[in-house]
């Protein structure tokens, strides 16, 4: 096996509050190879976003990391800044992010190009157009003289996707790219984006709230909960048997269009409390099947689809709830 | 029987100010064309749309917050499309509404039992202070909040907390009919089902209508008996919900059914999406046509000349489409 | 909330500047050492006690006249509250009021109350304050309801502003499908999240107008000797600022203590009357008794 482009080690992110001390991140493994798609799936406050931002070294304050290490290629990827945008590209939930308000939208992209390949301000200006065109966006030579508030959401997701491939990255970090869209824009916005990993070998990862978004795009999942990784593996062995309750309980209640019942089974309870989680599994207080050995942390062991901290891996943890 | 709420061909426009020129012109955009359903007592419509399509507008205007500029809504065969003054209070206490995004619909200096308990103070229903604590009290277990949760600030609840006690609030007066505008979006997903099925639990115990506004199909499933497809302020669909799922007649359900992205890697890498570009229509343009004619797969001259009626093509399924699937 | 005072403590101290200045206005006949009128030409322009040709029997030094510094200062504390609090309540009301119909009736009533408050803001308001003190005459009353009429409109607008955001928020909607009438809408939902920007509007208001009834005693029109404020005195003792700095000085003192202490307090005030930040606080301390716990 290849050494992987993006390697994550024992990541822990803190946020000191007026309020305490939150742990926003703890112990976070993952990697991602060359041309893979890593789907980081989890609720609000899981840590996927925070995760994200201390990998392209955006944390905003006063997050702080403090513990382990993360690899590019192999080694210390000391100066985020330098290779973000080089290498490392990321678009956001809300694509105003990565643009600027007072910019056409070619503008942008050319100032970009020159920037990163030195190209003249024609050959730059025609790669724009290039690239608005392989995001799937007709009449490319127009937009370029468009402003961002004269497009739809959809259009601008689109935009800050090319602003992302502008550089040539090698890893694209797509945090809820989605979220904020309609249903059947982001049904396109996901065509787009397998299509694009499939076309430039592109390195993805992407964050996400759906569990649907997760399962046609990635390679590979990890499941985040508390700030931890509770549950890794193969797209298609983790939701054929996922392993951990919570991601059991999770694909339960994400409710489907072939699914007949007229009840969700519902997760009772709330994620826990960062400043003051539970001792030993932070999801045991919501788990139908926790017990007494669930007090001691769990070790992240593997399974039969991948990892997973659950002393009780594997065990059908919803079959008695269900009615 | 009388049904709780039906809605009559109701248009509502907006006024729209253009400050272009050295005088503001005025123009009306249209938000909803001539839409009409029933609701049942103790029956759920979902009604879906992606935005632009109108279906915050109708929730609104049912609840009389948008002058409409046509059409009738009856709410038990009264007809309230006019309604003001004491009429429209009392009718406030018929009618309530839960809202998207449980952070900001919750006054944040308020306790939570003085924020259950308003309604009960508005309209006087509550004869003493101890009357008022236990309907509080009740209304705060009804949906599953701790008993110590109403002397608390709304800070200090989660975003499921904090949408039961929106639950409460509507609860309230016991309204016939609860608007439920997008109540889930906001929420995780482990605490969507807890919500959804609360909601299907009150519905059960108290009898009560629900016109549950989402903007895509997967949450409605489980909570609709009857799903009402918007798009461009018009109603494109309306049928039982099994009709919607298993047999959609018009390509813009279809179009929305093949966009939820289900957990199931095999079946969502495989699912073909065959559908031009989307995009809300431009409503301030006049349009002879159908509203979906631009995106539509199967549209013909005809489409862009005549706009569809919505016509039954089953018992209880009606469809506007020239050419249905 | 006296024990959450006890653990503010720029909070407590402010609390306690406001009572030491309230007590001295209150108890002026009893703890002033002079009759703050009496005047003695003996005694002209004697510097502070501690001083080379002080005398210990006024403390902070005399004036011109001879009048004890120290007295008039105790004295002068009754004019100067009375005028800043009533100035500040009247003004501010009736700003709020004008601000609150004006945000939420809309139309054609907030575009006329709104012109009405930019005529009032673009007319000078020394030439209103000369206009009407001297048809009038000058008093105390006077002073208060002109320095009202001029500084209310700030209070208008922001009230205004705040109210046009907040009635689309959607608690206000959820309150008014519930039921709710305009008056219970604007007291309980929209006027409790004003508390804060109101406080701080009105505590820069109080120094403005403490100084302005100091500009306008100084011009005539205001306090008349022999009665005294801490403005009039600062502006008479101007004249000799270079032989007798302790004229302006202590007045000037006074008036810096009571604005520190109505700030101190005033903070501790906002964040007390939001429950957001009160956890905040209280979380905060906790926090840190449970580290000096550990560290034990």
């Amino acid at each position: 096996m290849t050494a992987p482009l993006l390697a994550v080690r024992d990541l822990r992110v803190v946020f000191p509050t007026r309020a305490g001390l939150v742990r926003a991140v703890s112990d976070v493994s993952l990697e991602v190879a060359a041309g893979e798609t890593l789907g980081i799936v989890g609720e609000s406050g899981s840590g996927k976003s925070v995760s994200a931002q201390a990998m392209l070294g955006l944390l905003p304050l006063p997050g702080r990391v403090t513990g382990g290490e993360i690899l590019w290629r192999g080694r210390p990827l000391g100066d985020a800044a330098g290779l973000r945008g080089r290498e490392i590209a990321c678009v956001f939930q809300d694509p105003m992010q990565s643009l600027n308000p007072l910019m056409t939208i070619g503008a942008q992209l050319v100032e970009t190009l020159r920037h990163h390949h030195g190209l003249s301000r024609r050959a730059a200006r025609d790669r724009a157009a290039e690239l608005l065109a392989e995001v799937a966006l007709s009449a490319p030579a127009r937009r370029l003289d468009q402003y961002p508030h004269e497009l739809s959401g959809g259009i601008l997701q689109r935009v800050a996707l090319a602003l992302a491939l502008a550089c040539e990255p090698a890893l694209l970090i797509a945090d809820e790219p989605t979220t904020a869209l309609d249903v059947t824009v982001q049904a396109e916005i996901l065509d787009l984006l397998a299509g694009l990993q499939a076309r430039r070998g592109l390195a993805v990862i992407l964050i996400t709230h759906d569990l649907g978004v997760v399962a046609g795009l990635c390679h590979r999942v990890a499941v985040m909960y508390a700030g931890r990784v509770v549950e890794t593996g193969e797209i298609d062995a983790l939701f054929a048997n996922p392993a951990h309750p919570y991601t059991q309980g999770l694909l339960r209640a994400t409710p489907g269009l072939d699914n007949r019942t007229e009840r969700l089974v519902a997760i009772d309870g709330a994620p826990p409390s960062l400043r003051a989680p539970p001792a030993g599994c932070p999801f045991r207080p919501r788990c139908p099947i926790a017990d007494a050995a669930c007090l001691a942390p769990p070790p992240f062991a593997a399974t039969d689809t991948g990892r997973a901290a659950c002393w009780r891996a594997g065990a059908a943890a919803w079959a008695e709830v269900a009615p | 029987m009388t049904p709780t709420l039906a809605v009559e061909d109701l248009s509502v426009d907006y006024t729209v100010t253009d400050r272009g020129g050295l005088w503001p012109r005025r123009r009306q955009v249209p938000a909803l064309r001539r839409i009409g359903f029933e609701i049942e007592p103790g029956e759920t419509l979902g009604l879906v749309g992606e935005s632009g399509s109108g279906k915050t507008t109708a929730g609104r205007a049912i609840l009389r917050r948008v002058e409409t500029s046509g059409g009738r809504i009856l709410f038990r065969g009264t007809d309230i499309t006019h309604a003001s003054g004491p009429a429209l209070r009392r009718l406030r206490a018929e009618m309530q509404l839960i809202l998207q995004d449980p952070f900001t619909s919750l006054n944040p200096r308020m306790r939570i039992a003085d924020i259950v308990g308003e309604p009960l103070l508005v309209h006087r229903r509550a004869a003493s202070r101890a009357e008022m604590r236990d309907r509080v009290a009740a209304l705060l277990e009804k949906v599953g909040l701790p008993a110590d949760s109403g002397a608390r600030f709304p800070h200090a609840f989660s975003g499921g907390q904090l949408q039961r006690v929106g639950i409460a609030r509507a609860l309230a007066l016991r309204p016939g009919l609860v608007v439920a505008d997008e109540p889930v979006s906001a929420l995780d997903v482990s605490v969507r089902a807890q919500v959804v099925n609360l909601m299907q639990d009150i519905q059960r115990q108290e009898g009560l209508s629900y016109l549950f506004i989402a903007h895509d199909l997967a949450v409605v499933r489980h909570i609709s008996h009857r799903v009402a497809i918007l798009y461009g302020g018009c109603m494109m669909e309306i049928a039982g919900r099994d009709a919607i799922y298993d047999n959609p007649r018009h390509p813009y359900t279809e179009a929305l059914l093949s966009a939820v992205p289900v957990p199931d890697p095999p079946a969502q890498r495989l699912r073909r999406r065959s559908a031009p570009p989307a995009a809300a229509p431009d409503m301030a343009q006049p349009n002879a046509g159908c509203v979906y004619a631009a995106r539509c797969p199967r549209a013909t001259g005809h489409c862009r000349a005549e706009a569809p009626p919505l016509a039954e093509i089953a018992p209880g399924h009606r469809v506007a489409c020239w050419h249905p699937l | 909330m006296a024990a959450e005072l006890g653990e503010d403590v720029p909070g407590l101290i402010g609390l306690l500047l406001l009572l030491g200045v309230v007590g001295m206005a209150l108890l002026a006949p009893w703890i002033a050492p002079h009759d703050p009128a009496a005047q003695s030409v003996l005694a002209r322009l004697a510097p502070p006690a501690w001083l080379a040709r002080g005398d210990p029997a006024h403390l902070l030094g005399t004036d011109a006249l001879g009048r004890d510094v120290l007295s008039r200062i105790i004295w002068g504390a009754r004019a100067t509250l009375l005028v800043g609090v009533a100035v500040v309540l009247l003004s501010g009301s009736f700003g709020v009021l004008v601000g609150l119909v004006a945000g939420y009736a809309g139309g054609r009533t907030d575009a006329v109350l709104m012109r009405l408050v930019d005529i009032q803001v673009s007319f000078p308001g020394v030439l209103l304050i000369l206009l009407i003190v001297s048809v009038v005459g000058p008093s105390l009353l006077t002073i208060v309801v002109v320095l009202a009429i001029t500084n209310w409109m700030i209070y208008a607008r922001l009230v205004r502003g705040t109210v046009l955001s907040l009635r689309s928020a959607p608690y206000v909607e959820a309150a008014e499908i519930v039921g709710c009438g305009p008056v219970r809408i604007l007291w309980r939902h929209i006027l409790p999240n004003l508390v804060s920007p109101l406080l701080t509007v009105a505590i820069l208001e109080f120094t403005n107008v403490v100084l302005a009834e100091a500009a306008i005693s100084f011009l005539g029109l205001g306090v008349q000797p022999p009665a005294t404020s801490w403005g009039l005195d600062v502006a008479s003792g101007r004249d000799y600022v270079f032989v007798a700095w302790w004229l302006v000085t202590f007045p000037g003192l006074a008036i810096a203590v009571t604005v520190l202490g109505v700030n101190l307090f005033a903070g501790w005030l906002r964040v007390t009357t939001d429950p957001r930040e009160r956890e905040k606080r209280f979380g905060w301390s906790r926090a840190a008794r449970a580290l000096a716990g550990r560290a034990q």
